[in-house]
């Protein structure tokens, strides 16, 4: 019964997707950066700024002085291993096989033999963590990338990544599985997860926001660069080639 | 006395040894074994400042002279100010690339502090034009590995680094975008970026 509602979830969640980015994608371009709502994404990227220097800044600083480093980990590795079953899902949708089974044999042994994913003992065996979502999915299905964009509290997005983040919502195995107490660790763990990393990478985030003279380009391009290297998109001959020779581009003579 | 056919050479000999070693010249050229030397004596001298437990202003100024060292400092400037270097001055390109150098230390030799008691290992290196592509794995304590690549080009006359990519991010892209908006905000005017400047990062 509850496989059976969290199926059909599911695929309402992916015709969503499929929709969403069939709608709104604009052809494939192979140049650097494709903004054309630039202005409200400025506006967003205010709103941002602010919620993160009022809520996000504070109560993860608060986090990472409070809880224990060693807890910290705990609990972003308990979150990493309860998404290691979207993660074989996605590698599967990919047609990465040796991914999906790296990541389910992941998932076992952190959850076993890892006090039930609080330790990390997967990593130390050679199965490091091979995170993946259905926005990469959409990407290795050739789905275009679509427009940037940023959005209220998730922040940087491409269309395809922002397609992929609502289905990613749905696609884990085990949010159908636990239910109550279960659920509500899981959405905790992700969260507490998230304000970890805010606080691990405090200094990064703090120059980007705070100090930078534009930050939102700083942004948008920092978040381009990653998720293109993190996909395998092939940038060169782009505004964002990463083999760019400085020489070449050099104003004078 | 050595009777090696060489040791007393003709003037035909040394100027055909001449004219190979010119043609020879690209064989010469920045090789990816020496990239990769480039880059693990790099990371051997970061790794000493870290480890000297000198004061931050200290280490910023260390880490001054090895961006100085290893880095084309003057191309990664210049190429970062872009078509606005090319109406200034001589002493203002000068004064630009002496305020980025102090700018690119504080900003970065700050951060390089969240390296205490890692390590990097090259995995590999790569062609790429006319750049050699050395890519490696960066071991933070208690994070997941990541992926730094360095650039690294000989075009100055001698092998420096260009460039770096951390998990695709790319400095020189980066501070090209960084400095054009300080740019902006400063109406274009040259002077006033370099006293902004000087006291950023």
């Amino acid at each position: 019964m509850i496989n059976a509602a969290s199926s059909s979830i599911t695929r309402i969640a992916l015709l969503g997707a499929v929709l969403l980015v069939s709608a709104c994608s604009t052809p494939s371009q192979p140049n650097g950066i494709n903004d054309p709502y630039e202005q409200t994404n400025r506006q967003t990227h205010e709103f941002n700024r602010g919620v993160d220097r009022i809520v996000l800044r504070p109560t993860s600083n608060a986090y990472g002085t409070v809880v224990p480093e060693r807890a910290r980990n705990g609990i972003s590795n308990f979150a990493n291993t309860l998404n290691q079953p979207a993660d074989v899902v996605n590698s599967l949708l990919q047609g990465r096989i040796e991914n999906a089974g790296h990541s389910a044999f992941r998932f076992l042994v952190n959850g076993i033999f890892g006090l039930g994913g609080f330790l990390d003992p997967a990593t130390d065996m050679g199965l490091e963590d091979r995170d993946t979502d259905f926005g990469e999915t959409l990407y290795v299905w050739g789905v275009p990338e679509g427009v940037y964009g940023e959005l209220p509290i998730v922040g940087p997005v491409t269309e395809r990544h922002a397609a992929g983040k609502v289905v990613d919502l749905f696609t884990n195995p085990l949010s159908s599985v636990l239910e109550g107490p279960g659920a509500t660790a899981q959405t905790a763990a992700n969260v507490a997860s998230g304000f970890g990393t805010r606080y691990t990478l405090s200094d990064t985030i703090d120059s980007i926001l705070y100090d930078s003279a534009d930050s939102y380009a700083q942004a948008r391009l920092i978040y381009l660069q990653n998720r293109r290297f993190k996909l395998g998109v092939d940038s060169s001959g782009t505004d964002l080639d990463p083999f760019e020779d400085p020489y070449d581009s050099l104003p004078l003579q | 006395m050595t009777h090696f056919p060489f040791s007393n050479p003709s003037r035909r000999l040394v100027l055909a040894g001449l004219g190979a070693g010119l043609l020879a010249t690209p064989a010469l050229a920045l090789s990816e074994a020496a990239a990769k030397t480039l880059v693990e004596r790099a990371v051997a001298d970061i790794n000493r400042v870290i480890a000297s437990g000198k004061s931050e202003a200290a280490m910023i100024r260390d880490f001054e002279g090895i961006f100085a060292r290893y880095g084309d400092v003057p191309t990664i400037a210049i190429s970062a100010l872009g078509p606005p270097a090319r109406s200034a001055s001589a002493a203002q390109r000068s004064a630009f690339t002496q305020a980025f150098t102090g700018y690119m230390a504080r900003k970065y030799g700050k951060r390089f502090r969240e390296f205490a008691g890692g390590r990097i290992e090259v995995k590999d290196t790569r062609q790429r034009s006319r750049l050699i592509e050395v890519r490696t794995l960066a071991y933070l304590p208690g994070q997941s590995p990541f992926n730094v690549t360095f650039l690294v080009s000989d075009r100055s006359g001698s092998d420096k680094f260009v460039n770096l990519l951390i998990e695709g991010v790319n400095l020189f892209q980066t501070e090209k975008v960084e400095i054009g908006a300080m740019l902006d905000r400063r109406g274009g005017n040259v002077d006033a970026l370099i006293q902004d400047l000087r006291r950023a990062g």
